[in-house]
């Protein structure tokens, strides 16, 4: 590594104080309820889990307890858009996706519902329930449904404000979040454009790209290798579809290499998304960040993370790993 | 209104559709769009508040919804000859760049489908939600779905059941089109439905039976009963008992012609028995 990388001012984020992502999309729901009475609330009893409750206090005639049956409830929402409303449906990422993929296929995704399918507990944080509730093909089911908006936020914040966006945008919204409390650091009420990137270090050897999570866990390993004199450009694809491939390309034309990092399986996931634009428009050696086609367990979240190699440590591995390809 | 003669016009008319449709492309579902014909005449012509000129919202009119999709061609018929679109884009029925595809979307644009159905279940849930839209916009019109016997094997209707009276939706009559058949032989052999009336009224509907549900009188005095029973805090079944292939007697009574297409003899014979009278598309 030339000297000249190493000495590249680096940004700063500053964690506010950990929270989890399922608040933010509380707090977003919360919000939309007083902004825009269209907004409806569907949820398949967990209400608390998914931080639905302010909603459903504030607006009862808005809010439908569906109870265990997702199938229903995906059909409903789909059934409530003709007449105007905007539904949103809460309930774990994996009951929101595998459980009811036909019914979001054929009654939402086919039919061009505004439905906007809010998925909490997603990944191997969730923890202890183990690999039952923890699903990691969630991207790669909801990327592959034709118009499918496909949403993975990295932070409370941005949770919150990717929330209050889906509210405005036109047609079916797969949106990721999660129940660990984690470093809260994109700006408060900041604004969220769907499928736009968003830059947070600009660096010159490798182009780190990750979503949910791994973002806050890709701005460590970016501090890890600058220390070592390597110079990581992060980049946060909170939108995996539509991906914001101009973005990608532009980086890695300068740095020549790409990591990808995701709590999620890298068959269908953020990786694949990103390997395929680059192969079509600008060939680069990239390394994933991911799991390797496995099903979870139970454990902390924190264990489950390491156990995994989903985190800063990986990252700057694999981006090591990446930087000798070139 | 309809008068009388034009509404029995209007079965022999669809039934032409029917076979027609499905003869030229040599595929499709005639059984139990035959045997759903007077309902979904009597429905659009005599009992629902609707407009032609459509638009996807629907507001201050009534809904249907076809769950069971696959009697995709006497919808297709009802709608056309209802004014939804030109009769002769039934001549496109499932061929390619239509939008009379093999089961009904709103993917091509196609006036009077609101939602896609194909893959069965579905149907009452979207039913149920579109009824709680208009509940919420104060929109005191009515949500209609129909649906096959054996598609109740389905779980999705009993979860969407169970929602509808736990809920009180009692702005929706869901119509079971009891013709007792499914693709592998009759619903008795392949899963006993048991005793539906029984089963919908322990969920907490009201349920209504139209023993004759190929007599167009007893379908339209059933539909108006139906909706004299909506408001009540209940949402409203009808077990409407048809027979498979009603009006082309070679085609009646049997799981045979759930998915397959007359030949050429065969449409000659089915056309004698349903004459034509508001002109063929």
């Amino acid at each position: 590594m030339t000297c000249f990388s190493a000495v590249l001012h680096m940004k700063t984020y500053t964690n506010t104080g950990n929270k989890d992502t399922r608040s933010g999309f509380g707090a977003g729901l919360t919000e939309l309820g007083q902004k825009n009475e269209n907004v409806v609330a569907l949820c398949a009893d967990l209400t608390g889990s998914l931080k639905m409750n302010e909603f459903a206090k504030n607006h009862p005639n808005r809010f439908f307890q569906v109870g265990i049956a997702e199938a229903n409830m995906m059909g409903m929402a789909a059934g409530m858009t003709i007449g105007g409303k905007i539904p949103f449906t809460g309930t774990f990422a994996n009951f929101s996706t595998g459980r009811v993929y036909d019914q979001i296929r054929q009654s939402i995704a086919y039919s061009d519902k505004n439905v906007k399918i809010c998925a909490s507990h997603s990944g191997l944080t969730l923890g202890e329930d183990g690999a039952t509730h923890q699903i990691l093909e969630d991207i790669g089911l909801m990327k592959m449904l034709p118009g499918m908006t496909v949403i993975n936020t990295c932070d409370y914040n941005q949770t919150k404000a990717a929330t209050l966006a889906v509210a405005q945008h036109h047609g079916p919204v797969y949106l990721r979040f999660g129940r660990p409390k984690v470093a809260n650091f994109t700006p408060e009420n900041g604004e969220f454009q769907i499928g736009k990137a968003v830059h947070l270090q600009e660096g010159k050897d490798v182009t780190i790209v990750a979503t949910g999570h791994l973002v806050w866990e890709a701005l460590e390993a970016a501090k890890e290798l600058h220390e070592k004199g390597i110079s990581a450009e992060v980049i946060n694809i909170h939108t995996i579809k539509p991906l914001d491939e101009q973005a990608i390309i532009k980086s890695v034309q300068k740095t020549g290499a790409i990591v990808t990092a995701e709590e999620h399986n890298y068959l269908g996931g953020l990786g694949e998304s990103v390997a395929r634009t680059l192969a079509l428009h600008q060939p680069t050696p990239q390394e994933f960040v991911a799991t390797n086609d496995t099903f979870g367990e139970s454990g902390t979240p924190a264990q489950l993370l390491e156990k995994y190699g989903l985190n800063a440590k990986n990252i700057a591995l694999k981006a090591q790993k990446v930087i000798a390809r070139k | 209104m309809a008068d009388k003669q034009h509404l029995k016009d209007l079965v022999s008319q669809v039934r032409r559709d029917i076979v027609r449709q499905v003869h030229a492309v040599n595929s499709g579902h005639p059984g139990g769009s035959l045997g759903c014909t007077e309902f979904l005449v009597a429905l659009y012509n005599e009992i629902m508040d609707h407009n032609p000129s459509f638009n996807m919202d629907g507001t201050n009119e009534d809904l249907f919804f076809l769950s069971n999709g696959h009697i995709s061609p006497v919808i297709y018929s009802v709608l056309a000859r209802s004014g939804y679109f030109p009769v002769e884009e039934l001549n496109t029925f499932r061929k390619l760049d239509s939008r009379l595809q093999g089961h009904p979307t709103t993917h091509e644009g196609l006036p009077g489908i609101r939602i896609a159905s194909g893959s069965l279940g579905q149907g009452m849930s979207v039913a149920i939600g579109a009824a709680a839209t208009k509940k919420l916009n104060g929109d005191s019109k009515l949500v209609f779905s129909l649906h096959g016997d054996g598609e109740l094997q389905e779980g999705q209707i009993w979860e969407a059941a169970m929602y509808a009276a736990a809920n009180k939706v009692d702005n929706l009559i869901a119509t079971i089109d009891l013709n007792g058949q499914q693709i592998d032989g009759s619903t008795d052999e392949v899963l006993d439905l048991g005793d539906l009336g029984k089963k919908f009224d322990a969920f907490g509907w009201q349920v209504l039976r139209v023993k004759k549900g190929n007599d167009l009188d007893a379908v339209i005095s059933g539909l108006q009963e139906a909706v004299e029973l909506t408001g009540n805090g209940k949402p409203v079944c009808i077990l409407l008992h048809t027979e498979m292939g009603h009006g082309v007697d070679f085609m009646m009574g049997s799981h045979a012609w759930h998915g397959i297409a007359p030949n050429d003899e065969q449409l000659a014979d089915a056309l004698s028995q349903n004459p034509e009278t508001l002109g063929d598309y």
